[in-house]
């Protein structure tokens, strides 16, 4: 194990130490992540994946999801399977280790698909570390066949989580709003997709605008915007079912909702004689107590990882930037101060970050920066982008880009800013929230 | 109706043409039956229906309807512009919403919602806020001018409604408004 990790830090170069800081909140508050970020090229590892199935395409279609997941993490530079040396590998078998170094893979994952005599698709793979000659991973899984798809997410999660040291986030799913339509008469759907782009479905007919969608702690359920007319209301509502419901009768205008870490509790925003406040509801009870009482806009609240504190936008102090406060309103404490417009802080699941939109310059960024405020690294700009919601582990942020007078897209960020991708989906996106990792 | 009318009307001439030869010749019974088919088929040109001339149909008033949306718009203004994330009433602005808060003390069956609107340059949630904190100044001018609170409905659609889509600073400007749309009692 450890000479490959020490290759591998060759190989991930300034990525691993990266990697290190970002364990702790302690760690990070040490080493602020601004000093590593400039540094440094990330050297994606070279890896070959090679899933096989008799009689059927299924082992290559696992194969290529595996590999799309792994290169936009943009930690893994999958070999092409043609200039592979060695042929058919027995996933039973040691591979020819010399064949695999001659095409300069640092690691191998082989497997098998098969389905059994009841339908069920099992895929067994190993994961293989070619220069210290040793298996670093041996798993089997098991599926009903039109589930491929996640068997082929779980292998790329397993992958890298052994090879990075972080959790996987590939096995996750993306509510978002679906846009369609002229600009000025836009078409809002609230649309479902598993995190890579695939299997897109829509789960309002667009008869009202749909915005700003957020998964709870357990991914069934989704909290959303739907403005009509002459109302905006919160709905929540449940994937499994298909079933929604207001969020309680509450005068004037509610928007920018956010569940609490556990899924108890839904913060949001109240607008009401053209003031706007924070709320939150306990989701049980559903009794509402009111957190902020200023004659400003206070909204775009979001719970920490702790679920003890709330991030929020407010044009208190003459500007909108970024405060926290207590769970009961207390302790209202400024945490942006780096000029420029600050709004829609999120928390990181891990809690060692809050992400962020920044103007500044006629631009729009997404940031990162730590919970006392210190720390800002702006990781991309252009003239429109906002949005930030995190992925599982805490590592990526996935945030939409609309460009001057074109549809808005969705778009992956690491958080040292270093890897950018487009989500594969074809149409207009808006408004990305993460799933947590399926179950 | 007229059809039938004017057919039966046709058909009668010539069975009383016939008819006053069919007295004269004494035989009145085969001289009816006879020649009432032919002459029918000669003499009677298939139906075309009338042409409608003159034609009517009303024309626009000269000037608009009073206490109509469309003398609210052209007359009045329904929409007010704001300042880069301001909600304060503009005097360009004020000029407007007096004229609409007087057209709307002299036709009190109207009702409103006003729409608080935001560029595309603030994030959706903030622009939220900001397009209720817009409506709402809109709201208050409008009752310090003599209108009755409860004619009044606010909304806010932030940065999602803009009436001009070009990405510069005029297509902005036009997007930070307030519009008065006529719910109910417009003639």
């Amino acid at each position: 194990m450890k000479p490959f990790m020490k290759r591998l830090n060759i190989w991930l170069a300034a990525a691993v130490v990266a990697l290190v800081p970002m364990a702790g909140t302690v760690a990070f508050a040490q080493t602020p992540l601004k000093g590593e970020v400039t540094e440094g090229v990330i050297e994606p590892m070279p890896i070959a994946i090679d899933i096989n199935a008799s009689g059927s395409d299924l082992g290559d279609k696992i194969s290529r999801v595996v590999m799309a997941d792994l290169e936009r993490s943009g930690f893994f530079k999958p070999i092409d399977p043609n200039a592979f040396i060695e042929q058919n590998l027995d996933v039973n078998a040691t591979p020819a280790y010399t064949s695999w170094k001659t095409i300069n893979a640092q690691a191998l994952a082989n497997g098998l698909a098969t389905v059994d005599a009841s339908g069920r698709l099992q895929v067994d793979f190993r994961l293989w570390d070619i220069f210290s000659e040793k298996q670093l991973l041996g798993m089997s899984l098991t599926a009903t066949p039109e589930n491929w798809r996640r068997i082929a997410h779980k292998i790329a999660d397993a992958i890298y989580e052994k090879l990075t040291g972080e959790e996987g986030y590939f096995d996750t799913r993306i509510v978002f709003v679906a846009e369609s339509g002229a600009r000025g008469k836009r078409v809002k759907r609230l649309a479902i997709m598993d995190q890579d782009g695939a299997n897109p479905s829509y789960l309002t007919d667009g008869s009202y605008k749909v915005m700003t969608p957020r998964f709870s702690a357990d991914s069934q359920e989704v909290a959303y915007m739907a403005l009509r007319d002459d109302s905006a209301r919160i709905y929540i509502f449940n994937i499994e079912t298909g079933r929604q419901e207001s969020v309680g009768q509450i005068q004037g205008m509610v928007f920018a909702p956010r569940f609490s870490p556990d899924g108890t509790k839904l913060a949001f925003s109240v607008a009401q004689g053209g003031n706007t406040d924070i709320y939150v509801m306990d989701l049980r009870s559903r009794s509402t107590k009111r957190l902020t009482r200023e004659p400003a806009i206070d909204t775009s609240p979001s719970f920490s990882a702790d679920g003890s504190t709330i991030v929020f936008n407010s044009d208190r102090g003459g500007s909108p930037q970024i405060y926290a406060m207590n769970l009961d309103g207390s302790g209202v404490r400024r945490l942006s101060f780096g000029g420029g417009i600050y709004s829609t802080p999120v928390y990181s699941p891990k809690g060692d970050l809050i992400a962020f939109t920044k103007q500044s310059g006629g631009r729009f960024s997404i940031g990162v920066m730590s919970p006392d405020g210190s720390g800002e690294k702006l990781l991309t700009s252009s003239y429109l982008e906002e949005g930030p919601t995190w992925a599982p582990n805490g590592r990526y942020i996935m945030f939409f880009r609309e460009p001057p007078g074109a549809m808005p897209s969705l778009w992956t960020v690491e958080v040292t800013g270093r890897i950018e991708r487009a989500v594969p989906y074809p149409g207009g996106a808006s408004d990305p929230a993460w799933s947590p990792r399926l179950k | 109706m007229s059809i039938s009318t004017k057919t039966i009307a046709k058909l009668m001439l010539v069975t009383f043409v016939t008819a006053s030869v069919a007295a004269c010749s004494s035989k009145p019974k085969e001289v009816i039956d006879t020649p009432a088919k032919p002459v029918e088929k000669e003499e009677v040109a298939p139906y075309v229906p009338p042409k409608k001339d003159p034609v009517e149909k009303p024309i626009a008033p000269v000037g608009v309807v009073p206490g109509s949306q469309q003398d609210f718009v052209v007359n009045v203004g329904d929409r007010v512009f704001f300042d880069l994330d301001s909600s304060s009433i503009r005097t360009d602005a004020q000029e407007i919403l007096d004229k609409q808060a007087a057209w709307l003390v002299r036709y009190p069956a109207v009702k409103i919602r006003i729409e608080g609107n935001a560029d595309e340059r603030g994030t959706r949630e903030y622009n939220f806020a900001l397009g209720a904190r817009r409506a709402e100044a809109v709201s208050q001018y409008l009752t310090s001018k003599g209108v009755v609170p409860a004619r009044i409905a606010t909304i806010s659609y932030g940065k999602e409604n803009p009436i001009n889509t070009e990405a510069n600073e005029d297509g902005w400007a036009q997007n930070r408004n307030g519009h008065t749309t006529l719910t109910e009692g417009a003639k």
